[in-house]
């Protein structure tokens, strides 16, 4: 998508580029050193005896389940890989999302013609 | 918070796929207003950067472990609306690429983590700002009492879906028990999380904290400089 290209203004650059390093860092790299204890949902489902009742995803056979890359052997390397690759996903679709959804700049309707059909069917 | 597939029956899933739906489609239009050319990059940076924290599970106490939610701190941001919309996309990521989260808890996990924890966050977030100091300190307390009554409150409102649908026949007393104290340690890490990122984000541009536009006047009419929070430079220990 242009996401990147959208980011005209140097200044918001700047943040832009430290936030995502950073993402990329903690889901790449952190990620290997958080804890791997239950969460507080998966605890209290033990200790309250309704933890067998939870199944397995439709998408436990994703490539990407579990936080690892299906065929990469190395734990570190492979959830790492799967931290990136959810990072530049969700940036991705959360990006494009808000820049469908965002107010277009006054006049900017006429420029956009090459989108009729998303735009005329809207009646708000 | 996670909610896996086969916690709560058919019916109840069903209806929070409805509530989630509507909550989606009223973010898809209240955005609209939160959004422009600038700010939209900025919502999916934020989106990808609550991805990649949410897979920090800090230990908690009894041998578990939390994350962050983010729905506070996103809200806090970009503004609630977005924030609905970022944490929908974090949360189809992981359940779909993933497998974090069931698929048929789908929409209870947006109803959990995506609406509660982002109309609470925020709720509690404004209410504070509006009686609270309008300084820096006063903002960054309003984020974090919001972002640790979020976490507790979500934790809350699964103990109701499950008193209306849970599979298992367990006493209710016990699950809202457990639920409720880890998730109040839980929220003190989320509290903590929250006000350390807006924090750095505040120091360097609080222009673009969209929850922080009130002090944009009041900090230009401030009579002395306010000393800057003491904020862990984390970004530079790597």
């Amino acid at each position: 998508m242009s996401t990147l290209t959208r980011v005209r203004n140097p200044s918001t650059r700047g943040l832009w580029v430290t936030g995502i390093v950073l993402a990329l860092l903690i889901a790449g790299v952190g990620s290997w050193y958080a804890s791997a204890h239950p969460d507080g949902l998966e605890w209290s489902a033990e200790q309250s005896g309704f933890g067998d009742s939870a199944q397995d995803s439709v998408a436990a056979d994703s490539p990407l389940a579990d936080y690892a890359v299906e065929g990469v052997d190395d734990g570190r390397l492979s959830g790492g890989l799967a931290g990136v690759i959810g990072v530049v996903v969700t940036l991705v679709l959360a990006g494009g999302l808000t820049l469908l959804v965002r107010r277009r700049p006054a006049g900017s309707g006429a420029d956009t013609a090459g989108t009729p059909p998303a735009t005329a069917r809207e009646h708000g | 918070m996670h909610v896996p597939d086969g916690f709560l029956d058919t019916t109840t899933s069903l209806s929070t796929a409805a509530v989630a739906a509507v909550g989606v489609a009223a973010a898809l239009r209240g955005a609209r207003h939160e959004l422009d050319e600038r700010t939209a990059p900025l919502a999916g940076l934020t989106a990808a950067f609550v991805f990649a924290v949410q897979m920090m599970n800090f230990p908690v106490l009894y041998g578990t472990s939390g994350h962050l939610i983010g729905g506070a701190l996103t809200a806090v941001l970009v503004g609630p609306w977005t924030a609905v919309l970022c944490m929908t996309v974090v949360l189809m990521v992981q359940g779909l690429l993933f497998a974090d989260g069931g698929l048929t808890a789908l929409g209870t996990n947006v109803t959990l983590m995506g609406l509660v924890a982002v109309a609470v966050g925020y709720g509690v977030f404004r209410a504070l700002v509006a009686v609270l100091p309008r300084t820096r300190a006063g903002l960054l307390a309003s984020a974090g009492v919001g972002a640790f009554l979020s976490v507790p409150t979500a934790a809350m409102v699964f103990v109701g879906l499950f008193s209306l649908g849970a599979v298992a026949d367990v006493p209710l007393g016990t699950v809202a028990t457990y639920m409720g104290g880890v998730h109040l340690l839980i929220g003190l890490g989320e509290a903590a999380i929250t006000v350390a990122v807006l924090g750095a984000v505040l120091a360097v541009r609080p222009d673009l904290v969209r929850g922080a536009r009130h002090l944009q006047a009041a900090v230009a009419l401030a009579p002395r400089a306010h000393p800057a929070p003491a904020v862990p430079t984390g970004s530079d220990a790597r």
